[in-house]
C-alpha cells in the first residue's frame, strides 16, 4: 500500500512568458519561419506606409476644389456632401429629428439595461418604433410629412436595417415554433413559407415587392414604396431568422421540455420561459450574423430606386461640379458599414456574454 | 384492498412506440399515502409506466385514473392533472437559464398563481429543507449532481403535488451523492406524501416501500411487501434479476 501527501501549486518555470519568449517562439523559431516572418514585414512595408499616407498624411482636409495640391485623399469631397450622404435629400431644416432618433436609439439601448422591470421594457419596446417613426415620417403632433421619397443615405440604410431586424425577429420565431408544431397545417404552412423566401434572392423578393404586389391592390391605392420594400425585406429575412432559431430549438435537452410540461406549464409558457430563452442564447452568434449580412443586404433597395448611402456616392458623383470623387465616396461608405457591423458584432459579444450562466 | 383511498388507478393500460408493444395490460391501484418502489431491467417499461401518470407519454389502451379524475388527452384535464403530481427526472432537468430559487418559483406563481413573494418565501423552506438554502442565487451549473437533484425535489414540492414521482432519481449521480438524495427522499415518505419511485437502489426499496412492483418486457411480473419481495421472490425472472443486481 502506498499513500502520497498532497502538493502545493508551483509558479511556472521562468522563459516561458513574455513579448521577446512569445517572438521567439512564434515569429522566429527555426530559418524557414523566420523567412515567413522577413516575407511578411516586407508586403507590409509595400502596402501599410502608402495606403497611410493617402488615407492621411497627404490628405486634404478642409479648403476649396482650387486648393488642393497635394495627392492623398480629397475628404473635402466628403465634408461637401456629407448631408446627403446622411440623410438623403431629407430637408435640410428637419435634421434634427433623424438626429433625435438616433439619441433616443443609443437612450433606449442603455435604458433597457437599466430598467429590470418586465413592464418598463415591454412599453419601451413598443413605444420606440412609434416615437421613431412619427419623428421621422411626421404628419402628426403638428409635424411636417416627409415623404419616404425624400428619405436617404445612411438615415434610410439604418431604418431598412432597423426595421428589418425589429420586425422579423418576432415573425421568425414564430416560423420557427410553426415547423416544429405537431399540427400538420400550420407545419406545413411554416415550412413552405421559409423554404420558398429562401430559394428567392433578395433582389426577387424586392422586385417583387415593387412590381407585383401593386397588381394585386386595386388602382387608386399607392402603396408606399419604401414600406413595400420593408415587407419584402421583413418576410425575407424572417425566413432566415426561422431557421437560426430552429437550431437553438433543437440544441435544446428534450428534458427541458418534460420539465415544463411536467410543472403544469402550458405551451406557450414553457415555450416562452423556458425553451426559448434557452434557445436564443445559443442562437446570438448567428443571429447577430444574420442581422449583419441584412444591414449589407439593405443597399440592394437601390435597384427599385431607393438611395440608400451606397446610392449616394454614384448619385453625388454625378454633380458636375465634383466629378471623379468616386475612391474618397467608397472608401468614407465602406468605413461607415464597418464600424455599424463591426458596433454589432461587439454588442452581441456583450450581450453574450450577460447571459453565460456557465461558470 | 383497505378503505383508504385509492389515488392511482391504471387498468389494462396498453401502449406501443409504432410496432413494439412496451406496456402490456399494465394493472395498478395506488393508495393515498402508499411508497412503491418499481425495479426491472432496462426496456421493461417502468418509466415509461411512470411517465403515462402525467401524460409525458400518450398510451393507446386502457384507463388511468388519478385522484378522481380520468386522464384523458385534453389540453386542461393534463394541465389539471399535472398540478397535483410532481416529477424528478434521472438527469434533474433544471433549467440553467434560471437560478435555483428562480426554478423554484416558477411553476407556482406562473401555473398556480401564487403571489411572488408567497412564493419565494415558499421555496426558501423547501429549499431548507433540503438543506440547500445557502445555494437559492447560484445557477444550476455551479451545483453538483446531488445538489440538482435536491433543487428538483424541492422544485417539485413548491407546486404542493399529491404524487410525486420519481424516474430513477439517482442513477446519474456519483456514489458519493447517492445518499444526500436517497436521505431527503426517506425524509419526504415519512411525510406521508403519495411515491412512485422508479430506482434500483434496494436499500432503499426495503426501507421505505410499502410495496415493490418488478416489471419485465412491459408486464407487471410480481408484486409484494418488500421483505417477501426480496426474501422470497417467486417467479423465476426476478430470481435472476435480484441474484444480478445483488450479487456485486
Amino acid at each position: 500500500m502506498a499513500t502520497y501527501t498532497i502538493k502545493e501549486a508551483k509558479a511556472a518555470p521562468v522563459g516561458t512568458k513574455g513579448p521577446i519568449h512569445w517572438m521567439k517562439h512564434n515569429l522566429f523559431p527555426d530559418v524557414k519561419n523566420s523567412l515567413l516572418t522577413l516575407v511578411g514585414l516586407y508586403l507590409l512595408y509595400l502596402t501599410v506606409p502608402p495606403f497611410l499616407n493617402w488615407m492621411i498624411f497627404d490628405a486634404t482636409w478642409s479648403g476649396t476644389q482650387d486648393e488642393i495640391t497635394k495627392g492623398g485623399a480629397r475628404w473635402i469631397f466628403i465634408s461637401e456632401k456629407f448631408d446627403q450622404f446622411m440623410y438623403g435629400f431629407y430637408p435640410e431644416e428637419l435634421h434634427w429629428r433623424p438626429n433625435l432618433v438616433l439619441i433616443l436609439t443609443v437612450a433606449f439601448l442603455f435604458s433597457f439595461k437599466i430598467f429590470a422591470n418586465v413592464k418598463i421594457k415591454a412599453a419601451l419596446i413598443l413605444s420606440y418604433p412609434v416615437i421613431s417613426f412619427i419623428l421621422i415620417s411626421g404628419g402628426w403632433l403638428g409635424l411636417e410629412t416627409v415623404e419616404t421619397e425624400k428619405w436617404g443615405g445612411l438615415m434610410l440604410t439604418l431604418v431598412v436595417a432597423a426595421v428589418g431586424i425589429i420586425a422579423s425577429f418576432p415573425i421568425g420565431i414564430v416560423l420557427a415554433l410553426g415547423r416544429q408544431s405537431d399540427m400538420p397545417i400550420v407545419k406545413t404552412l411554416c415550412v413552405g413559407f421559409i423554404e420558398f423566401i429562401r430559394g428567392v434572392p433578395l433582389i426577387t423578393i424586392l422586385f417583387m415587392a415593387s412590381v407585383v404586389l401593386p397588381l394585386f391592390f386595386s388602382d387608386g391605392i399607392d402603396f408606399d414604396k419604401l414600406l413595400r420594400a420593408l415587407i419584402g425585406i421583413t418576410l425575407f429575412q424572417a425566413a432566415y431568422i426561422a431557421e437560426v432559431v430552429r437550431g437553438g430549438l433543437q440544441a435544446i435537452p428534450k428534458g427541458q421540455y418534460e420539465a415544463a410540461e411536467s410543472l403544469g406549464l402550458s405551451y406557450w409558457q414553457g415555450m416562452i420561459l423556458i425553451i426559448l430563452p434557452q434557445a436564443l442564447k445559443i442562437s446570438i452568434p448567428n443571429l447577430v450574423g444574420s442581422f449583419i449580412s441584412l444591414f449589407k443586404d439593405t443597399t440592394l433597395v437601390l435597384i427599385i430606386g431607393l438611395f440608400d448611402i451606397l446610392a449616394m456616392v454614384t448619385l453625388t458623383n454625378s454633380d458636375t461640379n465634383w466629378l471623379g470623387y468616386e475612391v474618397e465616396g467608397y472608401v468614407f461608405v465602406t468605413l461607415i458599414y464597418w464600424v455599424v457591423c463591426f458596433t454589432m458584432s461587439q454588442y452581441s459579444k456583450a450581450i453574450e456574454r450577460k447571459f453565460n450562466t456557465e461558470h | 384492498m383497505s378503505e383508504q383511498e385509492i389515488m392511482i388507478s391504471m387498468k389494462d393500460v396498453n401502449k406501443w412506440y409504432g410496432d413494439f408493444h412496451v406496456l402490456k395490460d399494465v394493472n395498478l391501484d395506488i393508495k393515498k399515502g402508499e411508497k412503491v418502489v418499481i425495479c426491472g431491467p432496462s426496456g421493461s417499461g417502468k418509466s415509461t409506466t411512470i411517465r403515462c401518470l402525467n401524460h409525458l407519454e400518450k398510451f393507446q389502451q386502457g384507463n388511468i385514473n388519478i385522484n378522481g379524475t380520468e386522464l384523458i388527452d385534453d389540453v386542461k384535464v393534463v394541465r389539471h392533472i399535472r398540478a397535483q403530481v410532481g416529477m424528478v427526472f434521472q438527469h434533474f432537468n433544471l433549467f440553467p437559464h434560471l437560478s435555483v430559487l428562480e426554478n423554484l418559483v416558477l411553476a407556482p406563481t406562473w401555473v398556480h398563481k401564487v403571489p411572488r413573494k408567497e412564493a419565494i418565501k415558499k421555496a426558501m423552506y423547501y429549499l431548507e429543507r433540503v438543506k440547500i438554502a445557502d445555494q437559492a442565487d447560484k445557477y444550476p451549473n455551479q451545483l453538483s449532481g446531488g445538489q440538482q437533484q435536491r433543487v428538483a425535489i424541492a422544485r417539485c414540492l413548491c407546486i404542493n403535488p399529491e404524487i410525486m414521482l420519481f424516474d430513477e432519481p439517482t442513477s446519474a449521480l456519483d456514489p458519493e451523492m447517492v445518499s444526500e438524495v436517497l436521505d431527503v427522499m426517506v425524509e419526504l415518505a415519512d411525510e406521508g406524501i403519495t411515491m412512485i419511485c422508479v430506482t434500483h437502489e434496494m436499500g432503499f426499496a426495503k426501507k421505505v416501500a410499502d410495496r415493490v412492483i418488478f416489471m419485465d418486457a412491459g408486464q407487471v411480473i410480481e408484486e409484494n411487501e418488500p421483505n417477501e419481495f426480496f426474501d422470497n421472490p417467486q417467479s423465476d425472472r426476478l430470481k435472476l434479476f435480484l441474484e444480478q443486481i445483488l450479487s456485486h
